[in-house]
């Protein structure tokens, strides 16, 4: 005889009352179905608002019936329980809303004007009233100014990271770790203004017979800035990923350190590097604030980096933003879907890249 | 090549060189951060270190790249109070408390009062909305999805990090737009009475737009820091909490969150950070007053990022320097909450490794 039925010789334990109380999916449903019907009834009648309020109000008035009906069936903490975890269900599907918005505004919007003239031609020349015109100089800008960018970002950064996890060592080390990390943070216009208070307003004017000039390479400057801590940061935790025995063993055969990294360490993370890499060029095509300050923003082709001023797609988005012609959204949605495009098919490549990574599996 | 000088002369000199060259490579590879000590044995018969080998040479280069990034932040410090300066003291208002902007006139006159309000308005709607629905998107990932819906919902979310800022200013101006204003009007007519909804309008392009889209793109920042932090839970915490009878919601209470708390500020903190520094969103979004007001959803707002953006192209030589002082206020502010959210991961990982 167990300890229960001494005690309480009437309970018979079946299935039923062991198991605590279920609260059933139909009384869920019915206690939904009352709270949006009261709130239809009550904003509907009193006129207080449309149907978004219905949704609003019917969502509240559910968490609290389904914490009052819940706790009566199955007590206080297990109607705590479904309160919380409806309501959480419901934050994601507000975090979806808008996106799913965005990207159907891309596609409707930006498919109108997604034809060969907006890729082939530029903005020179044209009017308020022109109703063609396209981004070829702004896409050029941008592949030109990212590719500058990238080029004195990766060898830096890859070089810091190799810094920061083979040789760092004490306070020297630690400093640069927090400050790369802080340097994340940097906004992207004060980037610009460093560039435009460094380069085009005192650097550049030494080979500009002393006038200031903006231009693509000033972009690629900020660019920098703000990839590096991005690539230091990814590189970093690669190469940390990469066992000690494979070190171990070079060092073993007598190869020297220098070699080590570049022949051992540096293979083994590429795929890694890779992925961070294309993450921060990502990133980086997507930036306006700092092309708008240095690169001038011309309106024809400039395939010249170092002088005479260019455009990129992001601040051909703004730009066609600001501007008054009736045709000016158009292009700004196509150039932002192009944009978006570009942005998203390097993120996730990188992204798949990352999933085939051995070091991080 | 270079990393052994001594090479060529070991070739010409013959057989007895070749023992001590193995030693002295055998010597350096297993201890790689002693290179200043002599190799051990030998008797004073190995090669001496040379002083510019390869390898010094690559560590130099590599030690100088990590220090590239200290250089780079000074850089940006000296350069910035360098043209902030002499705009400043020719401002002929305070600076940080007059409510205008029209540093291009014969006599400047300028002060960040109404930017700096905006960008901290913006950013404090921005939190408040995005952080509560950021924490339940993570926990929602972390401990309510199954995994097969987990995976692909975490990647869209990284991806909306990905869309540039120019994309959502566009979007909240010309789309978000209509339901905000529709908003506000309604909470005008029915809580006009609190002074942040009051006013008679035009509504719109309000402080409310530009937060709620600087929201939308916090967002993605805050749920993947939390989602991690939360991911990290010991599961014998979770096991203990659900072990003692607790029901999800306890155990998430009990365990995860205040194990997560420090990662969630920090993940708030970085997000702050973002929000501070946004630009083009809130050029496009807000509705550019000079007036120092609380109104929420009255058409206005400005914000230091935002109106270095509008007033660059018909700034002169002191505009640009006024404009790079307002910039210079910025990055301090930006500065400042990123390295109190790095104290703090910081802190937290040590806490962690030592507990560990």
């Amino acid at each position: 005889m167990s300890l229960l039925d001494q005690e309480m010789p009437e309970v018979v334990m079946t299935p039923d009352n062991i198991r605590s109380k279920k609260f059933p999916l139909v009384q869920n449903i019915l206690v939904a179905v009352v709270a949006f019907v009261v709130a239809a009834v009550v904003v509907l009648s009193t006129g207080i608002g449309n149907w978004v309020l219905v949704v609003v109000l019917g969502g509240v008035l559910y968490l609290a019936g389904l914490n009052f009906v819940a706790g009566r069936v199955e007590g206080k903490r297990a109607a705590r329980n479904r309160m919380w975890q409806t309501a959480i269900y419901t934050a994601c599907l507000l975090a979806v809303l808008p996106l799913a918005s965005v990207v159907w505004t891309l596609i409707s919007k930006g498919a109108e004007r997604l034809d060969g003239d907006f890729f082939g031609s530029s903005m020179a020349n044209i009017g308020a009233r022109d109703a063609n015109g396209g981004a070829y100089h702004a896409i050029i800008g941008t592949l030109e100014q990212v590719g500058i960018a990238t080029l004195i970002a990766v060898p830096l950064g890859v070089l810091g990271a190799i810094y920061l996890t083979e040789y760092g060592r004490g306070k020297f080390a630690t400093t640069i770790r927090f400050f790369v990390d802080v340097m994340t943070g940097i906004p992207s216009i004060v980037a610009g203004l460093f560039v435009l208070s460094f380069w085009v307003l005192v650097v550049s004017k030494w080979f500009n017979d002393g006038n200031p000039q903006y231009s693509g390479f000033a972009a690629s400057l900020a660019l920098t800035v703000l990839m590096l801590p991005t690539i230091v940061r990814s590189t970093e935790e690669m190469l940390r990923l990469v066992p000690g025995p494979l070190r171990e063993g070079a060092y073993a055969l007598g190869v020297p350190q220098w070699k080590t990294i570049l022949n051992v360490v540096l293979p083994t993370a590429a795929p890694g590097i890779v992925t961070g890499v294309m993450l921060a060029i990502a990133r980086a095509a997507g930036e306006t604030a700092p092309v708008l300050l240095v690169a001038g923003g011309l309106s024809r082709i400039n395939f010249d980096p170092f002088s005479g001023g260019q455009s990129s797609l992001a601040l051909y988005v703004y730009q066609q933003a600001a501007d008054a012609s009736k045709y000016a959204p158009a292009r700004a949605w196509t150039a932002a879907l192009t944009l978006v495009a570009l942005v998203l098919i390097l993120t996730i490549a990188a992204k798949l890249l990352a999933r085939r990574n051995k070091l991080t599996r | 090549m270079g990393d052994n000088p001594s090479r060529s002369g070991n070739h010409t000199a013959g057989d007895l060189d070749v023992t001590p060259r193995h030693a002295r490579g055998a010597g350096s590879g297993v201890s790689p951060s002693s290179h200043e000590e002599p190799p051990i044995g030998g008797g004073g018969a190995l090669p001496k270190k040379s002083r510019f080998s390869m390898e010094t040479g690559f560590r130099g280069l590599s030690t100088s790249a990590g220090a590239m990034v200290l250089v780079i932040i000074v850089a940006i410090a000296i350069f910035l109070i360098s043209k902030a300066v002499p705009a400043i003291q020719a401002d002929h208002e305070n600076f940080l408390t007059y409510n205008r902007w029209s540093p291009n006139e014969a006599t400047p006159a300028f002060g960040i009062a109404v930017l700096a309000l905006g960008t901290v308005l913006t950013s404090i709607i921005a939190l408040v909305v995005a952080v509560p629905i950021a924490i339940g998107i993570a926990l929602f990932l972390s401990h309510y999805a199954p995994r097969r819906l987990a995976t692909p919902l975490g990647f869209v979310i990284d991806l909306l990090a990905a869309v540039p800022s120019v994309v959502f200013g566009l979007w909240g101006r010309d789309l978000f737009q209509e339901p905000v204003r529709d908003f506000s009007v309604w909470l005008n007519h029915y809580f006009g009475w609190i002074p942040i909804f009051g006013g008679d309008g035009p509504f719109g392009q309000s402080l409310m737009l530009g937060g709620l889209v600087l929201a939308i793109m916090v967002l993605p920042i805050v749920t993947s820091l939390s989602r991690e932090v939360f991911q990290q839970t010991p599961g014998m915490n979770e096991e203990a909490a659900l072990a003692l009878g607790a029901t999800k919601w306890e155990m998430i209470r009990t365990a995860v969150l205040p194990y997560g708390k420090p990662g969630v500020i920090a993940a708030v903190m970085l997000g702050l950070g973002r929000a501070l520094g946004e630009t083009i969103a809130l050029a496009l979004t807000l509705g550019i007053t000079w007036e120092i007001s609380f109104n929420l959803i009255q058409t206005g707002g400005n914000s230091i990022a935002a109106n270095i953006a509008n007033s660059f192209n018909e700034a002169n030589d002191t505009g640009r320097g006024a404009l790079i002082a307002s910039g210079l206020v910025l990055f301090a502010i930006t500065l400042i909450v990123n390295m109190t959210a790095r104290a703090i991961i910081y802190r937290r990982r040590e806490f962690r490794d030592s507990a560990a």
